[in-house]
């Protein structure tokens, strides 16, 4: 089976280059700016959406996507309505993946088989989970690729050689590497680390990997595409929503176009790399 | 409920922290390999004689165990049923049971090299153990503490800043112990490498309940000795307050498998049941955070809920995943009580016997004075006094000055 994920993968390896991944919280600071704006990230040039599901305890993210979850929660917004606004975004566009991101408790008092069933319909494509980590695969991910999504494993660089085996087991779609530890917004790995740690990953699987954490300029993102199959940008990005908000919080008429227009920067930098490492 | 009983109370968690449907391990990536070092390095220490050997001399003369059990005598005239003995936790050296489960997380820390120790605190007490735990043996000392609860526990600030440690007042979420809980992750998830956190509760990932319980079980077995040499016998009833629930497991799991004694966990009922409270077990559903999946307050769409309570200790969203599983398999009774019942044990203690105990103490008095009453002359209860009053005085001083205007 195939998914939006594996296509767009492959459409990029013909075009010698690699991804860029945009990561934005649902319904931040609004659900309706909120899609507005998800459904400006491909033309803006994002391949590949991951859409934050918001939670309470975002226990490894830092402030900047904290404080949007919290945003988007003031809004209203629930899981519920994070399916809506993929539903949303589906009706224009069949073709660019969608990946949900986020915390388990919200998916597990929706009801695991459930949401499987709404995310796959909604057209979801896969779901990057950080609280469930392999020893808790029965949980969420062999049900997720039993129901046709795929299941995106972080990698770590605590996760070594005799680890990722076992990370790599169940892990469909592509791997995202977290190229530092620690959480969302902190400062970014050199790519020389980074270079190394991919091909590391690569010695033990086919699939793509992509890089995120700590990428914030067009050059960062160029170096890091240099070295993986994508590069994930999320923390500048909900800076750029945030700076445009007014005193309240609320959207502006500038808010969907600052988040698209530092998307296009970053993807020219990403463009601009020189064929990704194979 | 209990579908299926145990043939026994006392051998959980399995080989992946379960008991139950409740526990496990939902941690970030980054985290995991660290816990499975820490589940070997403890599994290594736990079948060591030689670190139960350094460990008990510490316990005896540094944290000045056994801690006597007392019988309150005034207190059993007052409430006219149950003759009540009062396990006098307080008396450790800190001030509280939470240097027990310190001592033996910081052991397991040294054994596995680690230089730099983070604890994350409600009422300041785990905090204020853990700091004098990393005086004592010269470890970096970092903890992470609500806003909320850094004001409303300010005595216990200056003690773990005297004692060297770094105190970080946490401004995101509520402000209270889960908040305090999310960062010391944070901390943790950055900082893997070189630190050790010393969870101050039964929860968080496996093997953290297990081996919290199993450094706080002393407090039950000593009782179990000490209750033969009182009175012969074993006792009838224990109580204990629960906030993650580590005081409660300790006295309660050397008895679980003893069915003639009834055994009772009090939550914090805050403003009442249906107000805002921090009763998991009362008032909530089972969910996953911090590790682990257990009873938790929370919405409609698995938002975490804002817990409630007068006493710092107990505010907290959760409960350890033992107690979610003693709760559904009937062995354990959960019962709350609410700040203002809290209060008035507070001065019933004081008055009566002369122990002004931890408001977190408190709500487990606050139900004895309703069980007692209803048990006869020769029933043996024993309530667990898990901390000394001290830290809760200006708190009080404020509570009362507003009531008299
Ligand atoms: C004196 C005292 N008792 C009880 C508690 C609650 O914790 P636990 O339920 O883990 O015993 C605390 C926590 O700060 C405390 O300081």
């Amino acid at each position: 089976m195939t998914t939006r994920i594996d296509a767009r993968f492959a459409e990029l390896a013909k075009e010698g280059r690699s991804a860029f991944v945009t990561f934005l919280m649902a319904g931040d600071p609004d659900p309706k700016t909120s899609l507005d704006i998800i459904k400006a990230l491909p033309k803006a040039g994002a391949d590949i959406i991951e859409i934050g599901m918001p939670f309470t305890d975002p226990m490894a993210d830092g402030p900047s996507i904290q404080a949007a979850g919290l945003r988007a929660l003031k809004g209203g917004m629930t899981l519920r309505k994070t399916l809506e606004m993929v539903r949303g975004f589906r009706k224009e566009d069949d073709t660019t993946p969608l990946v949900l991101m986020g915390y388990y408790n919200p998916i597990y008092i929706y009801g695991v088989d459930k949401f499987l069933a709404d995310a796959k319909s909604a057209g979801v494509d896969g779901l990057i989970i950080v609280d469930l980590p392999p020893e808790e695969d029965d949980e969420l991910c062999i049900p997720a690729l039993k129901a046709g999504l795929n299941f995106i494993r972080l990698a770590t660089p605590t996760t070594d050689d005799k680890r990722l085996p076992a990370v790599l087991a169940n892990t469909s779609g592509f791997v995202y590497y977290v190229s530092i530890t620690g959480i969302t917004g902190a400062a970014a790995a050199d790519s020389k680390a980074v270079g190394d740690a991919v091909a590391r990953i690569k010695r033990h699987t086919k699939l793509p990997v992509c890089v995120g954490f700590g990428i914030r300029t067009p050059q960062a993102a160029r170096a890091i595409a240099e070295k993986a199959n994508g590069a994930v940008v999320g923390t500048a990005l909900v800076d750029a929503l945030r700076d445009s908000l007014d005193t309240q919080g609320q959207a502006t008429s500038k808010t969907v176009a600052a988040v698209a227009d530092l998307v296009a920067s970053l993807a020219q930098g990403v463009r601009g790399a020189k064929q990704a490492a194979e | 409920m209990n579908p299926k009983l145990p043939n026994s109370f006392r051998t959980g968690p399995d080989e992946r922290g379960h008991f139950g449907n409740f526990g496990g391990r939902f941690v970030a990536e980054t985290l995991m390999p660290l816990i499975l070092d820490l589940e070997k390095a403890y599994a290594a220490a736990k079948a060591d004689p030689s670190f139960q050997t350094e460990m008990n001399g510490y316990l005896k003369d540094y944290v000045g165990r056994p801690s006597p059990l007392y019988f309150a005598e005034r207190l059993t005239e007052h409430l006219g049923g149950a003759k009540i003995y009062l396990k006098r936790e307080e008396l450790n050296h800190t001030g509280s049971h939470k240097v027990n489960n310190v001592l033996g997380q910081i052991m397991v820390a040294r054994r596995m090299g680690k230089k730099r120790i983070i604890a994350e605190t409600g009422a300041g007490q785990h905090g204020v153990a853990t700091a004098t735990l990393c005086a004592r043996f010269g470890l970096e000392c970092v903890v992470y503490m609500g806003a909320v609860d850094v004001a409303r526990q300010a005595p216990n600030v200056f003690r773990m800043e005297m004692l060297g440690a770094k105190v970080v007042p946490v401004q995101s979420g509520t402000r209270t112990l889960k908040d305090a809980m999310n960062e010391a992750l944070r901390d943790w998830v950055t900082n893997v490498h070189n630190t050790f956190y010393c969870i101050g509760t039964v929860a968080g990932p496996h093997p953290y309940p297990m081996m919290v319980r199993d450094f706080q079980s002393v407090i039950g077995e000593e009782t179990r000795k000490q209750m033969q040499e009182a009175e012969g016998r074993l006792p009838d009833s224990l109580v204990a307050c629960i906030g993650g629930g580590s005081n409660a497991m300790g006295l309660f799991h050397p008895f679980l498998d003893d069915p003639s004694v009834e055994i009772f966990g009090v939550e914090a009922a805050g403003h009442g049941l249906t107000q805002l409270h921090a009763a998991s077990i009362a008032g909530g559903r089972a969910g996953v955070l911090h590790g682990n999946r257990t009873y938790l307050l929370m919405d409609d769409d698995g938002q975490i809920q804002d817990a409630h309570s007068i006493s710092a200790g107990l505010d907290y969203p959760g409960i350890g995943p033992e107690h979610s599983w003693l709760h559904e398999t009937g062995r354990v009774t959960y019962l709350s009580a609410t700040d203002d019942e809290a209060l008035a044990a507070f001065m019933l203690l004081s008055r009566l016997e002369g122990i002004p105990p931890a408001l977190e103490s408190a709500h487990a008095i606050a139900k004895v004075t309703e069980l007692a009453p209803k048990r006869p002359k020769d029933h043996l209860m024993v309530v667990n006094l898990s901390g000394r009053g001290d830290k809760d005085i200006p708190q009080i001083t404020e509570i009362l000055k507003g009531k008299k205007q």
